[in-house]
């Protein structure tokens, strides 16, 4: 998938925009950072997580990453702080933290 | 020239045909009086299995308008058919349809809207879409429905335009009576529209796209409004061309206003659909009695031929506007205030008047017409002068 | 029958950056559909509502798969077109005969149970191959939470306000569901994001049947629902064992409930937790409280009557 430039969009024209207010690139919100939302973080205990993988299917912003079936970390670019993956932990490894000040720099 | 057939059948019809001659990959169906006999010859076509069309009936005109979005983001070529609340019930689509730059094709059989019903013909339903951002195209005759379905094809789906266009017929008096009708043959019609090239389309999965965005919180939807505008000001030049090329095959020249008379003209009526012919006939009879009668047929009424008609009308003593269509609480009907509107920048200020005619199908007899004439024959020789609005027999 | 393990070896077709609420309902909603739909390519229509404006803000799309958004009321009906394109187009040789796609729309219960119902039902009669998934969060949240057909009776909302001449929401909820069973398609279920495993297995069905197939998923809404954002799986699946919820498939119109719910809890532990019904435990509102609770046994008992075994 062809990455999309949008880096000068501010001074694009009318027909430098792609036709009819399309995106041409998908799932190019990876970049946008909403983890600046957050007043708190989640933080995984990796001896307690037992590998259930429940935080990873019931994250609403596709922020746990998984490799190789296991969970490794959180996505903070996108991560909104709301404490659904400590919730439902059902080995209570994750613990949320208030975020302090030092939010990731917003784009 | 390309062989043609003669046929004796309805506009309807023979729009129907030019339809399945332009091979659409989608269809979207929903009965309106007096559209419905469009869709239901193309359903004889589906069944006959002399068309590749998906034919979707659909529930309602909103959904009709709906599917056809989809299915033209898809990346298909898609076609339907409607009339007056129909049209009106699609109002918001026909605004999404070109907002995402679709060349959907649709035929539209004028009839008046509610309240009170009514099933006949007036201008109404296609003028209250005038400003969604469609290429509009008006047909006298049934021959005219054909060829404009054709044009049509080719003129939303041009790379400079990619916008959906509205081809525009008269209810019952254009969509069925019968008429003798100069159809051109399959092959020389594929070849004349050629194969649709979608941008970004949505069935291409191996380049995601998404369509219809949020362009709110100050995206750019001002910037998105204007390429819209440069595309249907574009679409000028392209309806030109099309034109040309379909004239070659048809021998039938198309302009976006056709004009009889107008070389001498003093007095001059602007008309849309199948009142032209009968203008036409008035004016032929008062040119025999020596008064100098033109006509202004406009065809395109999107976007607007502002320069053609300044230019038609800037020699006459006195114009008349006939509008089959109201809006009220304006200074006249839709066409009015268009044609006044061309006419600010003429050199000499020329007399303008605005009949409202015909609405619900109220008839167009040719002594109204001939009354126009007399009007603008007392206003060209300055023993009246313009009045406001007339509601041409109206009791 | 996909475990957690297998379903992270598929796509997520939902990226984040999007930007719905924290704890939203329907981006976890999302991702359970589309990890359920399998390897086939899949394209994705949305009725207008948080879901579709949270995740197309231009020029960022969370979208990973082909994505179209119309308008409020006609989901169903432009991915109909879509799909209807797709046949076309094969047809005329333009995309190769053996190809495969799947076609799901996504609209919220204002879009489905009210607004699209017409354009769902339309596209559903006619039989197009593809998903149709509500996500009920019970209240026009995208406009600030006005009453729906989904609203609970009792709710409060911002068109169903609560005071001395009314407690919230005076009507009992539409059962869509049932409204979507009663069409006679190969597929409908009821399904809830608490469940995942039931959700994804639904969502496999959904797409692996030739012609429509209906979900309604229960996706709460923290901020209309008055919960703390870490709540929306906890307060979802009280709805489901409280019976408020009843998770049932009905598969060629065979009607099955998929979790069966042991010692089904008063629907109080379901309703005491959100904020818009802070009003029904009142002790003038008992009566109220007390007719909500005759309702949805009521209703879960129609439910499990129509299912077998």
């Amino acid at each position: 998938m062809a990455k999309w430039d949008i880096s000068r969009i501010d001074e694009w024209k009318g027909d430098e925009f792609p036709l009819g207010a399309c995106i041409p690139e998908s799932g190019n919100s990876r970049e946008y950072v909403t983890g600046g939302w957050r007043s708190q973080r989640p933080v995984r205990d990796s001896e307690k997580c037992t590998q259930c993988l429940i935080c990873w299917i019931m994250c609403p912003d596709s922020a746990i990453v998984v490799v190789d079936e296991k969970v490794t970390d959180f996505k903070l670019d996108h991560c909104k702080g709301c404490g659904v993956c400590a919730n439902e932990c059902p080995a209570d490894a994750i613990t949320m933290v208030p975020e302090g000040c030092e939010l990731p720099e917003v784009k | 020239m390309a062989t043609q057939k003669t046929v004796s059948t309805t506009g309807n019809i023979v729009v129907a045909d030019a339809m399945r001659q332009c091979r659409p990959d989608v269809m979207a169906a929903y009965p309106i009086t007096p559209q419905t006999t469009i869709v239901e010859e193309f359903a004889a076509y589906v069944a006959q299995g002399r068309v590749h069309t998906e034919y979707i009936t659909v529930e309602s005109e909103h959904s009709a308008m709906s599917a056809c979005i989809g299915a033209s983001a898809a990346g298909a070529r898609v076609m339907t058919a409607t009339s007056s609340q129909g049209l009106a019930l699609m109002w918001e689509e026909l605004h999404i349809a070109s907002g995402m730059r679709l060349p959907i094709i649709m035929a539209n059989a004028n009839r008046a809207l509610s309240a009170p019903i009514n099933i006949h013909c007036d201008h109404s339903d296609a003028m209250g879409a005038r400003d969604a951002g469609w290429v509009m195209l008006f047909a006298e005759t049934a021959q005219e429905a054909y060829d404009n379905t054709i044009m049509a094809t080719r003129i939303g789906e041009n790379p400079d335009v990619l916008l959906p266009v509205m081809s525009c017929l008269d209810g019952f008096i254009t969509t069925h009576s019968i008429d003798r009708i100069d159809v051109l043959d399959d092959d020389t019609v594929a070849g004349f529209v050629g194969e649709y090239v979608p941008q970004n389309a949505l069935l291409d999965i191996d380049q995601p796209v998404t369509h219809g965005a949020f362009s709110g919180l100050g995206g750019p939807f001002f910037e998105f409004k204007r390429a819209q505008r440069d595309a249907i000001e574009r679409s000028r030049e392209v309806i030109k061309s099309v034109a040309a090329e379909y004239s070659e095959l048809s021998g039938r020249p198309f302009g976006a206003i056709e004009t009889w008379g107008m070389e001498d003209a003093e007095v001059a009526i602007v008309v849309i659909g199948s009142t032209a012919g009968n203008t036409r006939h008035v004016a032929r009879q008062l040119r025999a009695q020596g008064v100098k009668a033109g006509v202004v047929k406009v065809r395109v009424f999107r976007p607007f031929p502002y320069a053609e008609l300044a230019a038609t009308l800037s020699g006459v003593k006195a114009v008349a506007v006939m509008d089959r269509a109201e809006s009220f609480g304006a200074e006249g009907g839709p066409l009015f205030l268009e044609v006044r509107s061309a006419l600010y920048d003429a050199e000499t200020r020329v007399p303008i008047v605005g009949y409202i005619y015909g609405l619900g199908g109220s008839d167009v007899r040719l002594d109204l017409i001939e009354r126009v004439y007399a009007d603008l024959s007392d206003i060209a020789a300055g023993t009246a002068q313009p009045g406001g609005l007339v509601y041409l027999g109206a009791r | 029958m996909a475990t957690l393990k297998e379903l992270t070896h598929r796509e997520d077709r939902l990226e984040g950056g999007h930007r719905l609420c924290a704890g939203c309902g329907a981006s976890i909603a999302v991702r359970q559909v589309l990890l359920g739909a399998g390897e086939d390519p899949v394209v994705v229509g949305c009725a207008t509502g948080c879901l579709e404006v949270s995740t197309t803000i231009y020029p960022y799309s969370s979208w990973k798969t082909p994505f179209i958004h119309n308008a409020f009321e006609n989901s169903a009906a432009t991915v109909s077109g879509v799909e209807a394109a797709f046949k076309g187009l094969k047809a005329a040789g333009k995309i190769p005969a053996d190809k495969r796609i799947k076609f799901v729309a996504f609209g919220g219960d204002g879009g489905t149970y009210d607004i699209g119902l017409q354009s769902l039902s339309g596209a559903m009669e006619r039989g197009h191959d593809m998903v149709y998934v509500c996500y009920d969060n019970g209240a026009y949240m995208n406009t600030g939470i006005q009453r729906s057909s989904a609203t609970p009776k009792g709710a409060w909302a911002t068109t169903a306000q609560v005071g001395v001449a009314q407690q919230g929401k005076q009507q009992r909820r539409k059962d869509l569901t049932q409204i979507m069973a009663a069409h006679g398609i190969p597929y409908v279920a009821q399904a809830s994001i608490s469940h995942w495993k039931d959700l994804t297995m639904k969502a496999e069905k959904a797409f692996a049947v030739e012609g429509p197939a209906f979900m309604n998923v229960f996706a709460p809404c923290p901020r209309g629902w008055r919960i703390p954002y870490d709540k929306t799986v906890e307060v979802a699946k009280a709805a489901v064992q409280t019976g408020f919820w009843p998770l049932y498939e009905v598969e060629d119109g065979v009607w099955r409930q998929t979790v069966k719910v042991h010692n089904k809890k008063p629907v109080e532990e379901f309703l005491r937790p959100q904020g818009r019904f802070k009003h029904l435990f009142k002790p003038e509102n008992a009566d109220l409280l007390a007719e909500i609770q005759a309702d949805v046994d009521r209703a879960y008992a129609a439910v499990l009557a129509r299912c077998e075994g």
